[in-house]
């Protein structure tokens, strides 16, 4: 957390420090129509860490990432994301959060009648000043992180399921926001490519200092990111190795049940637990 | 039963609650940036060069048919002659906007209906809000312009093979001289009348396209629920067609005549 040694510092430089909180959730309620999705769910996502959020299919955890961005609005509590009251923002004035953060759609949410490199592109060649051929040069080399550079010109709907979700997380990543909000990004990717995103979580995390919000159903994804770090080594290779013990502190699991947060811990935490639901969930 | 009405009334006031405040938001943004040229001149595009097929084949049937009627008409007057004016005026005043609309309602409401719809329901709308996009300047804005605009041009178009496609049959069919027609055709036409023939599509096609658009927008439950939009697009439009003709003659009538 901060230290006591604030005075003096605008809330800007105190919320570029690491380990200064950039999402915290203070007792949010969401109830669409008679149904209560959120009852009372608060944790902190400190900068530089991860949050991966496990819990049964409408458990609500979609939910809370739009909540996040400001898609939808919950109905009591509080909500900073990276020093701003969301919840008291309007549309407005959540374009400038916005700015700092980056989604990844559990169903990809491609723009279909927009190209891959549009796609890929869309917030540097609409929404900012960038020259057109530096938005190009971007595109292009997020898509080769992705391995996707040869389909650039494609149109989404001749991609499969697996690179429509990779040319999804290009998009969220290509503009180098401070916090990505990860959907299910993983889901339905062979074990191959899953652990290429995995480590594209990891590095983004650990060299360019991403906050990460994860949601996800692979168990063994979550680990991974759990347990793994980004280094980079004396040659200048960057490479993804497993976690010191410090550093898998920094990953934090939130079990999400019936509106409410039944577990919160580490990796080393989650697995030692003894809690019946968790262990059907684990097995 | 009572509780019941109620409930209705509730909902279709919030409707056009939800639709009024989509007005204001558009009229707002029209005036103020951020613009997307791109978007707007793709559909001027889409909405005015695509519609033109359909606006050209129905004005000149429209026409025609009239031309036929009228003349069956006239001749119990021994007024055959003076068929162009009558044309002229009707397609005019009239039936050149309502049918252009009528039309566009079909063709570009649907369209739109069914493209937000489906935006939604896979959260691209979502993903625009996301990117830093307002969805109203991005879509409902150049949407509108082209509606807007594209509409009185089409209707000009409409009108004028309608009483091409009039000629063609006052010629043929009812033998009257070209001369004859052409000249009553002009003679029957007041400034008024170009007026009223401008005016009306104007509001038309702002009708057409905002409730298209609203429609899309609200759109729930998956690909069942953009079919259904695409539905209360076509209807909700073709009504509020009929319906605005008739109020905006009664305000011409008032103010210009
Ligand atoms: N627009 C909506 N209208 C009504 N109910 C909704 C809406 N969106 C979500 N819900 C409900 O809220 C609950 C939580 O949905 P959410 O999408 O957050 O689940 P989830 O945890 O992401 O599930 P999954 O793992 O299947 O993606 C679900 O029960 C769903 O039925
Ligand atoms: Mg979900």
């Amino acid at each position: 957390m901060v230290e006591a040694s604030t005075d003096g510092l605008t809330a800007e430089q105190i919320l570029s420090e690491a380990g200064a909180p950039v999402i915290v959730f203070d007792q949010v309620q969401l109830a669409f129509d008679e149904q209560v999705v959120l009852k009372n769910i608060s944790f902190t996502l400190l900068g530089g860490h991860t949050k991966i959020i496990l819990g049964a299919s409408g458990s609500g955890k979609s939910t809370i990432l739009k909540i996040v961005t400001g898609l939808l609005h919950a109905d009591a509590g509080v909500v900073w994301v990276n020093g701003e009251r969301v919840d008291r923002l309007n549309e407005h004035e959540m374009m400038a959060v916005r700015a700092d953060l980056g989604m990844i759609f559990q169903e990809g949410a491609l723009f279909d009648s927009l190209t891959v490199r549009e796609n890929v592109g869309y917030k540097l060649y609409e929404e900012s000043d960038m020259p057109i051929e530096d938005a190009h040069r971007r595109v292009e080399e997020v898509l080769g992180f992705i391995g996707l550079g040869e389909y650039i010109d494609r149109m989404p709907s001749e991609l499969s399921g697996g690179q429509r979700r990779r040319v999804a997380i290009a998009r969220a990543m290509a503009f180098k926001p401070r916090i990505l909000l990860y959907d299910e990004a993983t889901t339905g990717l062979d074990p191959i490519t899953a652990t290429t995103v995995d480590e594209e979580i990891v590095k983004l995390r650990d060299l360019e200092r991403v906050s990460s919000l994860v949601v996800t159903h692979q168990l063994r994804d979550a680990f991974y990111i759990a347990t793994h770090m980004a280094v980079r080594g004396g040659d200048g290779k960057v490479k993804v190795v497993p976690a010191t013990r410090e550093k898998e502190r920094q990953a934090e699991f939130i079990m999400l049940r019936d509106g409410l947060i039944c577990f919160e811990g580490d990796a080393d935490a989650l697995r030692q637990s003894t809690d019946p639901y968790l262990r059907t969930f684990l097995s | 039963m009572l509780p019941f009405i109620g409930s209705r009334l509730k909902q279709a006031a919030l409707e056009v609650q939800e639709y009024v405040r989509l007005d204001l938001a558009t009229f707002y943004a029209l005036f103020t940036r951020p613009r997307y040229t791109h978007d707007i001149v793709e559909q001027f595009d889409v909405i005015g060069v695509g519609s033109l097929t359909v606006v050209l084949l129905t004005g000149l049937f429209t026409g025609a048919a009239l031309t036929s009627q009228s003349g069956v008409t006239l001749d119990q007057f021994g007024a055959r002659p003076v068929v162009g004016r009558l044309v002229s005026a009707s397609m005019i005043k009239e039936l050149g906007p309502v049918l252009t609309a009528l039309m566009l309602t079909g063709r570009i409401g649907s369209g739109i209906a069914a493209e937000l719809g489906s935006m939604v329901v896979t959260d691209q709308i979502f993903a625009l809000r996301a990117l830093g996009t307002d969805p109203i300047r991005k879509l409902v804005v150049p949407r509108v312009l082209a509606g807007i605009l594209m509409a009185p041009v089409l209707t000009v178009i409409s009108d004028f093979v309608g009483i091409f496609g009039g000629w063609i049959v006052a010629r043929f069919q009812l033998q009257v001289a070209s001369g004859v027609y052409w000249s009553s055709v002009t003679q029957g036409l007041y400034m008024q009348d170009v007026w009223m023939g401008l005016i009306k599509p104007f509001v038309l096609g702002f009708a057409i396209v905002t409730i298209a658009c609203h429609v899309g927008l609200r759109t729930s439950g998956g690909t069942q629920g953009v079919g259904r939009a695409t539905t209360v697009a076509v209807v909700a439009g073709s009504v509020a067609v009929i319906a605005a003709d008739f109020f905006v003659t009664q305000v011409i009538l008032a103010v210009l005549y």
